[in-house]
């Protein structure tokens, strides 16, 4: 038996003094080589254009298990007729010395054939048979052609079945050589040792499919939008406060913000509140006292919300509902340290007990920036977002009076939203609400101590949102948590917000 | 925000002439309310009964839905958005709302009784007199005290207005608590008479009203309204007397408002007949009632004084960033229902209408300067604001480790904070010692849980009693892996966020706690991969191999004999180790993991 590379090495050399093969499998049988092992061989020389191979369908029969059998035995009504003495023998005695199927089969088929008589005793009728069935066996099995009357003579009785082979014929390729070198795939050292890469063929690149995938980790869409939104603050001169600290006392969270203690907000409905550790028990008592009196009964040229303040609902503990709970406490801490101007951002967990849906989650990421400054005016606050959001490559902004506890004025930001390429024509001037913004109140500054010519500009936005449209999710629960689709995450693009 | 529904053509006719859609929206955006749906009587009507979205006749009348700021009980109804439009487009002037001249002998009285005290101390009353109602005025009429009650009265547990036929009624009232059983009348819209108690148990099965019941049910004594007849006029936050119904043909209004907050009744009550005292036969006219309080003391209600504010013409124009005059902020101040002059010292006077409750501080004043002199007309200015850009120390640390993590191969995933009590402690092999985790009083259940084929799941599912804070990062990671299943293994993913751990030295008594977690699955457990991360992060970290060690570990939610702790500096920083089987089963993880989870801000 040849291998493949003496199979490769006849099949060109024939092809040289020969135009054709017109069947490859006659051509494996004479080589004395396994079809399928030349098969390969084909497609492989096919494929460099070596050779044209074309491929050759050929039904040709194969004996079933009875056939099988039948070749080496005889056929039942030979088997049959032989065992029938000059004499003659009872039918029983016949079967006796029969297998049953043989008997069953042959001897229905050797009277049929009229070779035997039965007057009572089984006797033969004709001196001599030719056992036609199993020589046409024996010519199926060496691939002899039958006539088309014997082949569906041998079907019917179930003894031969179809075999559909696939060969080729071949023909010399446009790149026929009598021998053919390897082609390299890859450029090797070995190449560059010996200076064989220059007489060496290479394998034609298959540039439609892809490449190998890389290997390295991957960071998460979310994040990745956070980084950007980091580094603008940061370029804008903002410092980042600390959001480490998911669970907050309603004072910081709302009473410091001068959010009445009736608001809905503070509603179980809204505001996730803690089972354990329930309350805090240490506040700046003095500070506190001021909170108490502004909401009670103003101060600082307001009239204050008129009720009673109760510290109880104060000391209760919730998860964050704002990142703002910390601008608070930066601010009081601004106050007692003495201040100067600060802009200030951050970015991080909020916390609301709200109906979840396509678009909400009870946890998202706010984005927040402050500055903080003598004569701040709402005309900075309205340049100071246009900078910002320009760096996210929202350039025209409209402002709405809108309506904030802790802010006043408070304006809610819209950007334009451009048609695409003309695909929609209904909302040519569409504006999208992209944050919030305003002024913190002074009922929120003055009793924490800034002196009174400060004011504090302030917005926020979420992370979520911007990052869906971005990559073009609708669903927040494909961007976060652990419903997650990895795939997305491996082949999600860098965020070029702005660029 | 409220909703609020105007039909369109009743604005057009307020307004004195035709809006596109177009101007009437951008007229909303201007002056901060928002024109949020247009829609149409009967398309309302087949949406509340869920029927097809079919054949919309033609000449529907068109209802246009409008959010209105939340601190402006005035807009609450049409005709408080339409006298704030025509004011703010110049159509009409400020009305200016009075109280009816009467000698003090007919004024009718409504005398509280000291038992109120223990329930709902509160009550204010005025009427209305020769009112004049159609439909709409009528259904105007019942959807503002709903929109009250659902807002500034929240759910009626501050304030509850009760709206009367004062002709059905004879004066003086008394404002009484009494226990359930001796309270006794025909609630509106039944036909027969119930006592207090009865009625409480009767309204369980009210979809509407049994919502209100906890604010009185505990209470030994229930509030309730009489008149000088014992008849009751209402059940104080809960029904109306069937006996005073008012309807379409009702003349003269008597309104009551019993409350646990007072100032938020004065302003319930200054918003019902502002609004309402536009269709009396004396316009703007209301008829005061004098509430009598256990000492005697007589106060007269409602008080539609106006306020006054002295504020700084040079705050206004600082704080707007306009070099406005103080006749151009008068004139602005009057498109937003306030008058003002300009007063000595640099000031404007300004006064306050009883319908302006939300004004409580110059600075609602300047904003409504900066409202009509529009966001959008005031120039844009940069803030001189010097500073330095700075970031959080530990967040930048964390960066630098996420792209180290992202670099060695893992990739990241998110996951939240809140997680069930059960992912973060059984699901683990862990106990819940109530020591470590911060737990959620009022959780939402679904959104929590691991996946529904998770087996333990489903004895879970009705018993999440609690949320807790994550005090590790590993429940959220496996619950990734439960729902990646179908991902090419090996997957390597990893997380650097907050847990949460109680911290009786913190004010609040929790703290975050930043941590690092990788997470390597494959068919087989990789576990010395996982090792290999613990000493490629050491060292990133500059940690030398002899600055750490690992040293036995015995913890449940990892597999016994492939564990370790990681020391560092010779406390306990994390551990690492193969998931034990157990608890992959718990989370549906059908391959084996290797785990590593450490705390990071020691390294900082």
């Amino acid at each position: 038996m040849r291998d493949a590379d003496g199979a490769e090495r006849a099949l060109l050399a024939f092809l040289e003094s020969n135009a054709e093969i017109s069947n490859s499998e006659a051509f494996a049988r004479d080589l004395g080589v396994d079809h399928e092992l030349l098969a390969g061989t084909i497609k492989s020389l096919h494929g460099f254009g070596f050779i044209e191979a074309k491929d050759v369908r050929r039904e040709s029969w194969e004996l079933t298990e009875e056939g099988l059998v039948y070749s080496r035995n005889g056929s039942p009504e030979v088997q049959v007729f032989d065992a029938v003495p000059a004499g003659g023998i009872s039918r029983e005695d016949l079967q006796r010395k029969l297998d049953d199927s043989v008997f069953s089969i042959g001897f229905r088929k050797a009277m049929s054939n009229k070779w035997l008589e039965t007057k009572p005793l089984v006797s033969r009728k004709v001196l001599k048979v030719e056992d036609v069935v199993k020589q046409q066996l024996l010519d199926v099995k060496d691939g002899k052609n039958l006539s088309a009357a014997d082949i569906d003579a041998l079907k019917k009785r179930k003894l031969i079945v179809p075999k559909v082979w696939k060969a080729y014929s071949i023909t010399k390729g446009a790149n026929y050589a009598p021998t053919r070198t390897k082609a390299a795939t890859e450029v090797t050292r070995e190449m560059l040792l010996k200076e064989t890469w220059s007489e060496v063929a290479f394998k034609p690149y298959n540039f439609q499919a892809l490449g190998q995938p890389t290997e390295g980790g991957h960071l998460h869409p979310l994040l990745k939008v956070r980084t950007k939104f980091r580094q603008i603050f940061l370029e804008m001169g903002f410092e980042e406060m600390p959001t480490n600290n998911f669970v907050e006392s309603s004072f910081w969270n709302f009473d410091a913000l001068f959010q009445p203690q009736q608001h809905p907000a503070r509603d179980s409905h809204d505001t996730f509140f803690l089972k354990s550790p329930c309350k805090t028990q240490t506040f700046p008592e003095d500070y506190l006292e001021r909170v108490k009196t502004i909401h009670e009964q103003g101060g600082f040229g307001s009239i204050g919300y008129m009720y009673d303040w109760k510290r109880e609902e104060a000391e209760k503990n919730v998860l964050r509902t704002h990142t703002t709970a910390v601008s608070s406490r930066m601010l009081y801490k601004l106050a007692q340290d003495g201040f100067v101007p600060k802009r200030y951002f951050s970015i991080d967990r909020v916390f609301r007990n709200e109906a979840v849906d396509r678009t909400h989650l009870a946890e998202f990421h706010q984005i927040e920036g402050l500055i903080c400054d003598k004569g701040l005016t709402l005309g900075d606050l309205i340049g100071v977002l246009n900078d910002f959001f320009s760096r996210l490559g929202m350039k025209k902004l409209r402002f709405k009076p809108a309506y904030n506890p802790y802010t006043e004025p408070s304006m809610e930001i819209f950007r334009q939203v451009y048609p695409l390429y003309g695909s929609y024509h209904e909302q040519l001037n569409k504006w999208v609400e992209v944050g919030n913004s305003g002024m913190f109140r002074p009922e929120m500054l003055l009793p924490m101590g800034l002196p009174d010519d400060v004011s504090v500009i302030a917005w926020g936005l979420s992370l979520e949102r911007p990052t869906m449209i971005l990559y073009g999710i609708d669903n927040i629960r494909d961007l976060f948590g652990h419903k997650v689709d990895l795939k997305l995450i491996k082949s999600n693009p860098i965020c070029r917000l702005g660029m | 925000m409220p909703t609020v529904s105007v039909a369109r053509e009743l604005l057009h006719t307020m307004l004195g002439r035709v809006y596109t859609q177009e101007e009437f929206d951008e007229l909303c955006f201007v002056i901060g309310i928002e024109l949020d749906d247009v829609t149409t009587e009967k398309a309302i009507i087949r949406k509340e009964k869920h029927l097809q979205e079919n054949e919309a006749d033609e000449d529907e009348e068109v209802i246009y839905k409008i959010e209105v700021p939340a601190n402006r009980y005035d807009l609450l109804c049409p005709e408080g958005i339409c006298r704030q439009l025509r004011i703010f487009l110049r159509v009409e002037k400020m009305p200016t709302y009075r109280l009816s001249r009467l000698p003090d002998s007919s004024i009718l009285k409504m005398i509280v009784k000291p038992e109120t005290a223990v329930i709902r101390p509160f009550v204010v009353c005025a009427i209305l007199r020769g009112i004049t109602f159609d439909q709409a005025r009528y259904a105007s009429f019942i959807d503002l005290q709903d929109r009250l009650h659902q807002n500034i009265c929240r759910k009626r547990t501050l304030v509850a207005i009760g709206t009367h036929d004062l002709d059905t009624l004879q004066g003086p009232f008394t404002y009484e608590a009494l226990p359930p059983s001796e309270i006794k009348f025909i609630p509106l819209k039944q036909a027969q008479e119930f006592t207090a108690k009865e009625l409480m148990e009767f309204y369980k099965s009210d979809l509407k009203l049994k919502k209100f019941l906890h604010i009185i049910e505990d209470s030994p004594v229930f509030p309730v309204i009489y008149d000088s007849n014992r008849t009751v006029l209402s059940l104080p936050p809960i029904i109306n007397g069937a006996h005073s119904a008012i309807s379409l043909n009702t003349k003269n209004v008597l309104i009551e408002c019993t409350a646990t907050d007072l100032t938020k009744a004065k302003i319930v009550l200054n918003t019902m007949v502002a609004m309402f005292s536009g269709y009396c036969d004396e316009k703007f006219e209301v008829e005061p009632v004098d509430v009598v309080d256990p000492v005697g003391r007589v106060t007269r209600y409602p008080d539609l004084s106006l306020r006054t504010m002295d504020v700084d013409l040079s705050y206004i124009k600082k704080s707007v960033g306009v070099p406005l005059q103080a006749g151009e902020i008068v004139d602005l101040l009057s498109k937003m229902q306030l008058t003002s002059k300009e007063i000595d010292g640099d000031k404007i006077q300004v006064s306050i209408p009883p319908t302006r409750s939300d004004i409580l501080h110059p600075c609602d004043v300047m904003e409504d300067v900066a409202v009509a002199y529009g966001f959008n007309n005031i120039p844009k200015t940069r803030p001189k604001t010097s500073t330095e850009g700075r970031q959080q120390p530990l967040n930048e640390f964390s960066d630098l480790l996420r792209l180290e993590l992202a670099m060695a191969g893992f990739s990241e995933v998110l996951n939240w904070v809140l997680v069930s009590k059960k992912e973060n402690f059984t699901l683990l092999n862990r106990k819940d010692d109530d020591k470590i985790a911060a737990i959620v009083s009022n959780p939402r259940s679904s959104d929590f849980e691991v996946g529904i084929k998770s087996p333990l799941f489903h004895c879970f599912v009705n018993s999440l009693a609690f949320q807790v804070l994550r005090t590790s990062l590993l429940p959220g990671i496996l619950k990734v892996m439960e729902h990646s299943k179908d991902v090419p293994r090996p997957v390597k993913v990893f997380e650097i966020s907050d847990v949460v751990l109680l911290d009786p030295s913190k004010d609040v008594g929790a703290a975050n706690s930043r941590h690092l977690a990788a997470l390597y699955c494959s068919t087989t457990s990789g576990f010395e991969i996982i090792h290999g991360l613990l000493d490629r992060i050491m060292n990133v970290l500059n940690v030398p191999v002899d600055g750490y060690t690992v040293g036995p570990s015995n913890e449940p939610e990892l597999f016994k004999g492939r564990q370790a702790k990681i020391f560092y500096k010779g406390s306990c920083v994390g551990s690492f180790g193969i998931i034990h089987p157990q608890v992959l089963k718990n989370f549906d993880i059908p391959d084996p993991c290797s785990y590593i989870e450490m705390e990071i801000e020691r390294f900082l």
